[in-house]
């Protein structure tokens, strides 16, 4: 199903909780919303299920203006953060029940299908509060994707459960989504697992939407800092800058060897993303030395949090290093991996991609 | 401060038979005086039981708990002289915060002078001093939380103090800059700090020591870089790290280790025997190789996934139905794509081999 918001706004009183927007979802692909608590992803969501009336602007489905249609009569599957089931129904039942809702036919043979398929099928004779919060998300999905319905919304599904389950959970989603015809709206706070679920990204902030397009092609080339601040996690080191004529300078002292095109102011910000950081010293690198913070280990890789005469930066490397607060460091960076913003904050330059 | 020897388990009913019957198998753990320790896993792992088997909340079915020496396993918390730091916000919103930070220590009559020098030092080491004077009430959930965290390091003469997922309230963003607190807290106090959370960035980072648990066990007591490079058990390997370790069928003989009848090893003295192994090797340490090559198998890629600052290959051995392999790559070399052959080099010094689960070589 193809999905387009059209100058979409959203007010509640004098707040604004949606600036004017225009988007037209990718069909049968999986585009997340990506954003901080607070973005503006909840309240796109409900406009696009039709649970609210935008303020302004027309939601289409398939060219078909349905802005006024209350969610009831409009085909959509929602998931929430809570673990929503019937308490009173089985597991089976709780599957089961879009599809009585329908009068559908093998009804039976359909549940334990999808069962199968999210690893609920030795609990179906079970109530949802005997299951683990896990199993609980996995019956809600379940019951959505039972649904099959051309929109499926899920609001950061997988938020109140453990990092492990999370990651499993969310593997299988990816799968499940990329062999179905549902046109998926994922939101989520997280940077990382928009990249794990690829697809199509929209960024928000503060009730705007600031980019769409491809997961990978958003992250790579971020059209301002803002964009470049909601996806990144550990946060993009921004650093004061200024363009002289042949370089760039960090700090008044530190330069970097960049080519830029005509600007209209030469105050800039430097962008570096924490993994274009190491500790092994590269030829044409920028050296900066520094003190530790902290170092952050979170198993895969270690995040260490430098303070340095360009301000505090953050390098992430791979796998557990060991740093005690206040060693002495030095961090190295390839001046061809930067990102410049330009005095309105827009990209100026982006690293080239192999 | 004191060192806690932990000698027992905690069963749920009176004459437990089997595995299932216990919230904590037997074990047997010291925590060293002045030691960060985290116990960590998912929930159900027995972390929080333990954790009040230590503070005195709850007695061990079996065998106790010791401090310094002493036999403490009937003491209440008080008794054993423990601080606690909860998930929530524990404090008076009708005090200030410098009288939330004193109450402890004005609790055990501990002269006036003393408190304001205690109370400043870790109100300066919090960054609350610019907020000492200002009713509780009115302040957010993280200063709030700081302030119990403050209410729990406040005391020099505390057996322990135990946290039980303390940063739960705090805004991620600020996440970083309280776990940094508790770092530089401890080198500072030299107080023996107990800590328990599901959130393995916080245990790894907080601790010198993070005792890995699940299903009522403790699997492996170790520095963060211990878990990372040799899991002694295979839940080790697979809860540390984002993917885990990946995990292979071996077969040992005579001639050397294989995998899916691929010789990728010499025999070697410590995985003797006509045996099944599992081979681990962590995503991070798999990488392309040459066809044919000595160590590598060859597989079938079925998903490459652009993580930003690497790439996420997710490969099956053989033809694509055989045993799963994920590679972490740099993208600075040539990422291969969805159904291409590639090699891949999982044996080399981070490699690690397991029997019924646990660490062999």
């Amino acid at each position: 199903m193809e999905l387009t918001l059209e100058r979409i706004e959203q007010r509640v009183g004098a707040n604004v909780h949606l600036y004017p927007l225009d988007l037209t979802l990718i069909p049968r692909a999986v585009t997340v919303l990506l954003g901080a608590t607070q973005a503006g992803k909840t309240t796109l969501m409900r406009v696009m299920a039709g649970l609210d009336k935008p303020s302004k602007g027309r939601v289409l489905t398939d060219g078909v203006d349905v802005t006024g249609k209350p969610v009831r009569e409009r085909n959509v599957a929602m998931v929430y953060q809570q673990f929503i089931n019937y308490p009173s129904m089985t597991v089976a039942d709780n599957i089961a029940s879009p599809l009585k809702l329908r009068k559908e036919k093998n009804i039976d043979a359909r549940v334990a299908e999808l069962a199968i398929k999210l690893h609920i099928d030795a609990f179906l004779r079970r109530l949802p509060a005997e299951l683990s919060g896990g199993q609980q998300q996995r019956v809600a999905l379940a019951r959505a994707l039972a649904k099959n319905a051309p929109l499926m919304l899920l609001d950061e599904p997988l938020v109140n459960l453990d990092y492990k389950l999370r990651e499993e959970l969310r593997d299988e989603l990816s799968q499940l989504f990329a062999i179905g015809e549902s046109t998926v709206v994922y939101a989520t706070t997280e940077p990382t697992e928009a990249l794990l679920l690829g697809g199509y990204t929209a960024v928000m902030d503060a009730g705007e939407l600031l980019q769409y397009g491809p997961t990978a092609e958003v992250f790579h080339r971020p059209k301002s800092i803002r964009v470049a601040r909601a996806f990144s996690d550990p946060p993009m080191n921004l650093i004061e800058a200024k363009a002289t004529q042949s370089d760039v300078m960090l700090n008044g002292s530190l330069s970097l060897a960049l080519s830029l095109p005509a600007l209209q102011s030469d105050m800039l910000t430097v962008g570096v993303r924490a993994g274009a950081l190491r500790v092994d010293r590269r030829e044409n690198d920028l050296a900066l030395a520094g003190k530790v913070e902290l170092a952050e280990i979170s198993g895969s890789d270690t995040f260490v949090h430098v303070h340095t005469q360009v301000g505090e930066l953050v390098a992430q490397l791979t796998g557990v290093h060991v740093f005690s607060l206040g060693e002495a460091i030095t961090l190295y960076l390839n001046p061809a991996q930067v990102y410049v913003f330009g005095a309105d904050g827009n990209l100026v330059v982006a690293p080239e991609r192999k | 401060m004191a060192r806690i020897d932990l000698e027992l388990a905690h069963a749920y009913k009176p004459h437990p038979q089997r595995d299932e019957d216990y919230a904590l198998l037997p074990l047997k753990m010291t925590f060293n005086d002045g030691g960060a320790y985290a116990l960590l896993g998912p929930s159900g792992c027995g972390k929080t039981t333990l954790l009040n088997i230590v503070s005195g909340l709850v007695k061990p079915s079996q065998g106790g708990v010791k401090f310094d020496g002493a036999d403490v396993t009937g003491r209440t918390p008080q008794q054993r002289n423990i601080a606690q730091v909860f998930q929530f916000p524990v404090i008076y919103d009708t005090m200030t915060v410098a009288e939330n930070l004193a109450f402890p220590l004005r609790n055990r009559g501990v002269a006036a002078d003393k408190i304001k020098q205690r109370v400043g030092k870790i109100a300066e080491m919090l960054e609350l001093n610019g907020q000492l004077n200002m009713r509780s009430a009115g302040l957010a959930a993280d200063a709030k939380q700081k302030i119990s965290l403050g209410r729990g390091l406040v005391r020099e003469d505390v057996s322990a103090v135990l946290f039980d997922e303390p940063l739960t309230v705090i805004d991620p963003h600020l996440k970083w800059q309280l776990r940094r607190k508790l770092k530089q807290i401890h080198q500072e106090l030299k107080l023996t700090l107990i800590y328990v959370t599901h959130d393995q960035v916080e245990a790894l980072t907080f601790a010198e020591q993070v005792v890995v648990m699940t299903r009522g066990r403790a699997v492996q007591i170790g520095s963060a870089s211990a878990l990372f490079e040799k899991p002694q058990h295979t839940f080790v390997g697979h809860f540390i790290g984002s993917p885990g370790m990946n995990f292979l069928a071996a077969q040992v003989n005579a001639s050397g280790v294989s995998i899916a009848g691929k010789r990728v090893m010499e025999a070697n003295l410590k995985l003797n025997g006509d045996d099944a192994i599992t081979l681990g090797v962590r995503p991070e340490y798999v990488t392309l190789a040459a066809p044919e090559t000595f160590g590598a198998l060859p597989a079938t890629v079925t998903q490459a996934q652009d993580i930003g600052t690497y790439w996420l290959i997710t490969a099956h051995v053989g033809n694509g139905d055989g045993a799963l392999i994920r590679a972490r790559l740099n993208p600075e070399q040539n990422i291969p794509h969805v159904d291409e052959v590639v090699w891949l080099n999982i044996v080399g010094q981070h490699t690690c081999f397991y029997r019924n689960e646990e660490l062999i070589a």
